[in-house]
């Protein structure tokens, strides 16, 4: 699960957080470095980062791919409407961020970044956000995904067994059916082990 | 460990749709190995939730060790463990270490005690191997272990099981049964595989919401397997 | 909710879990593509108008963003198995904030306007409530979003955007037959009979 790619590389050992950082603030510049020299720096930058961290092409051409349809389509509508210099800002800044952050994924478990997710969210306290209900969250969320991938597997295969059609009504309506009843038993659990204590 | 269950009556649900499943239920308990028998819907489960406060009585009082679980529910969990029928619904994080150290958290245990305790019950249900894989891609029979590990870290003073072998294959089944005899602690055990009585102190049978028999389990299943073959009223 | 069932913020935990894990596996039913093919309709996209219309406007829009939160951290849970941090950089951010904000309002108002007392749940309304939160809604951010994200004055990204209106509408009726139909399998969905104290439950 994860499109998290194992690897020893620098971008690798940066601690999580760090790279977050990085990325916001690298958004925020994004808005300062509209030019056609801070665009090539920044797109140098995400090209440099992912070599480094040795990003496999085909998983990262992959996560890639719908984007890339609209870039280049829009690159050619700003060409025509707006000129070259123009298309080349606004399609590269936006392939650079879009680079910059799929790096960030692919080097980054995804336990890192749910602790960094707690720990930035400890000053949320104050408003009422708490941020270990927040990591329990999104812990139940990453087991719930395989859980009811299961429960879809089932349906989909009684839905065949009695001869049914691709019916998304036939599909879905059991589906979350049972989904709801498996949630019902996992909010039992949860309070048998004392989460609402 | 003593269960006092005091005039206990239950109805889910009001109004056109209420049902009533427990009636004047009233039963002490002290006995190591309780077992829990009857009839699809005859009160079981509910009987079971009672015991840790997952469930209120609509009339009556549920105590554990003098603890009642309206007003101490919290004091009543941290003593009653919980073991359910389905796995997948009570193993609530992604892998299976973290799950089994979740029942650890907000207890105030320093890290490296949660790490030696996560460890030993790993070590002690076979699943030392599979501590950093993902829960999902654990066997039935591996999973059920898993969540009874989950539950046995936390030390219960009495474990209540809700048919913990129903889902599982007769080897996996033996070897949950095995588990359970060995443990230390009390446990309240409701199944539909009656062999698994065969050594407890003491076997209830609930029929309509009632317990109709309490006494050893040979009394107690024959009871049941008679109830069971006669005809319908 | 009765006094005798405590278990109600752990159940909303799971049921929040839940609804994101079933978006997830919408995700993955092959889309089927009427007109040609030229409108792909994902089961996916009918998520936010499901959770909503299902789980209310509070823990329905919960389970989106937790949903956005799971992608955001590198899992690749977006139809065609895209994920991570980089979906967010992209030109439909919009949308995706748009199930956010299109599952609390059609949870607002299928709450309010489309479940009977009695937990019925009415078609006809249940349409529209989806085509307001669900269709007209998310594209008043998402095509914002996109001229935002690609430099194009709104009057391109609504015309770009106008190819998948038919599909979206097709997804809200869709959406309200799988809703009335989970309705009445499943008891206890809707509005509670009585007004809560203040739950603290989503995170
Ligand atoms: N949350 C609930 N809301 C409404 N009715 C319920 C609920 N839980 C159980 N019931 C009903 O209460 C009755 C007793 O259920 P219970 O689960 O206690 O029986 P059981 O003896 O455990 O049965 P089984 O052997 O099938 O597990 C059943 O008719 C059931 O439908
Ligand atoms: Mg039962």
């Amino acid at each position: 699960m994860g499109l998290f790619h194992p690897g020893t590389s620098l971008v690798h050992r940066v601690p999580a957080g760090v790279k977050l950082a990085a990325l916001c603030a690298a958004g925020i510049g994004s808005v300062f470095a509209a030019t056609p020299v801070g665009v090539s720096a920044y797109l140098a930058a995400a090209v440099l980062v992912l070599v480094v961290a040795r990003v496999p092409g085909r998983a990262l051409v992959r996560q890639l791919r719908p984007v890339l349809v609209f870039v280049v389509v829009l690159a050619v509508f700003h060409a025509l409407v707006s000129g070259p210099g123009r298309a080349y800002v606004v399609v590269g800044m936006l392939l650079a961020l879009v680079l910059l952050a799929t790096a960030l994924t692919m080097t980054t478990p995804t336990s890192a970044l749910v602790d960094v997710v707690v720990r930035v969210a400890g000053p949320l306290r104050r408003v009422g956000v708490d941020p270990e209900r927040l990591g329990l969250l999104l812990a139940l969320g990453l087991r719930a995904i395989p859980v009811v991938l299961g429960l879809a597997g089932e349906v989909r295969d009684a839905q065949r067994a009695r001869g049914l059609g691709a019916s998304p009504r036939a599909f879905a309506v059991p589906l979350i059916v049972r989904s709801l009843r498996h949630a019902d038993r996992v909010g039992e659990a949860l309070a048998a082990r004392g989460i609402d204590d | 460990m003593l269960i006092e269950v005091d005039g206990v009556s239950h109805t889910y649900g009001d109004g056109p749709l209420a049902r009533t499943v427990l009636r004047d239920v009233s039963v002490r308990m002290t006995e190591h190995r309780i077992g829990v028998i009857g009839a699809n819907g005859s009160g079981k489960s509910t009987f079971a939730r009672l015991l840790n406060g997952l469930v209120l009585p609509t009339a009556g009082t549920v105590r554990v060790d003098g603890h009642d679980t309206r007003t101490d529910g919290r004091a009543v969990r941290r003593r009653v463990g919980f073991c359910f029928t389905d796995p997948d619904a009570q193993i609530v994080m992604p892998t299976v270490r973290e799950d089994v150290a979740f029942g650890l958290r907000r207890r105030g245990l320093a890290k490296h005690e949660v790490a030696a305790r996560v460890g030993a019950a790993l070590a002690a249900y076979d699943l030392a191997g599979h501590a950093d894989h993902p829960a999902h891609l654990l066997s039935g029979g591996q999973k059920q272990l898993l969540a009874l590990a989950s539950v046995l870290v936390t030390e219960p003073a009495l474990l209540v099981m809700d048919e913990p072998t129903t889902l599982l294959d007769l080897r996996n089944a033996r070897r949950v049964a095995r588990v359970v005899a060995d443990l230390p602690m009390p446990v309240v055990l409701l199944t539909h595989h009656l062999d698994l009585l065969a050594d407890f102190d003491r076997v209830l049978v609930f029929e309509a919401g009632r317990i109709v028999h309490d006494g050893p389990p040979a009394e107690a299943v024959a009871t049941y397997r008679d109830l069971m073959t006669r005809d319908q009223p | 909710m009765t006094p005798t069932s405590p278990a109600r913020p752990a159940r909303d935990l799971a049921l929040v879990a839940t609804m994101a894990g079933l978006m997830a596996a919408l995700g993955l039913v092959p889309a089927i593509a009427p007109f040609g093919g030229a409108v792909p309709i994902t089961a996916q996209s009918m998520g936010a108008m499901l959770a909503g219309a299902l789980l209310g406007p509070r823990l329905g829009s919960a389970s989106m963003a937790l949903f956005l939160g799971l992608v955001a951290l590198g899992l690749p849970l977006l139809s065609g198995g895209r994920g991570g941090l980089g979906a967010f950089a992209g030109p439909s951010i919009g949308y995706l904030v748009g199930f956010v904000a299109g599952a609390f309002v059609v949870g607002w108002l299928t709450h309010r306007l489309a479940v009977r007392p009695g937990g019925r749940y009415v078609l006809a309304t249940g349409i529209v409530v989806n085509v307001v939160g669900g269709v007209a809604l998310l594209y008043l951010l998402g095509v914002p979003a996109t001229a935002w994200r690609a430099d194009l004055s709104l009057g391109t990204a609504t015309v770009a955007a106008l190819a998948f209106v038919p599909g979206d509408l097709i997804k809200a009726v869709v959406a309200a037959v799988i809703a009335r139909g989970v309705y009445a399998a499943y008891p206890g969905l809707g509005p509670a009979p009585r007004p809560r104290p203040r739950a603290a439950a989503d995170a």
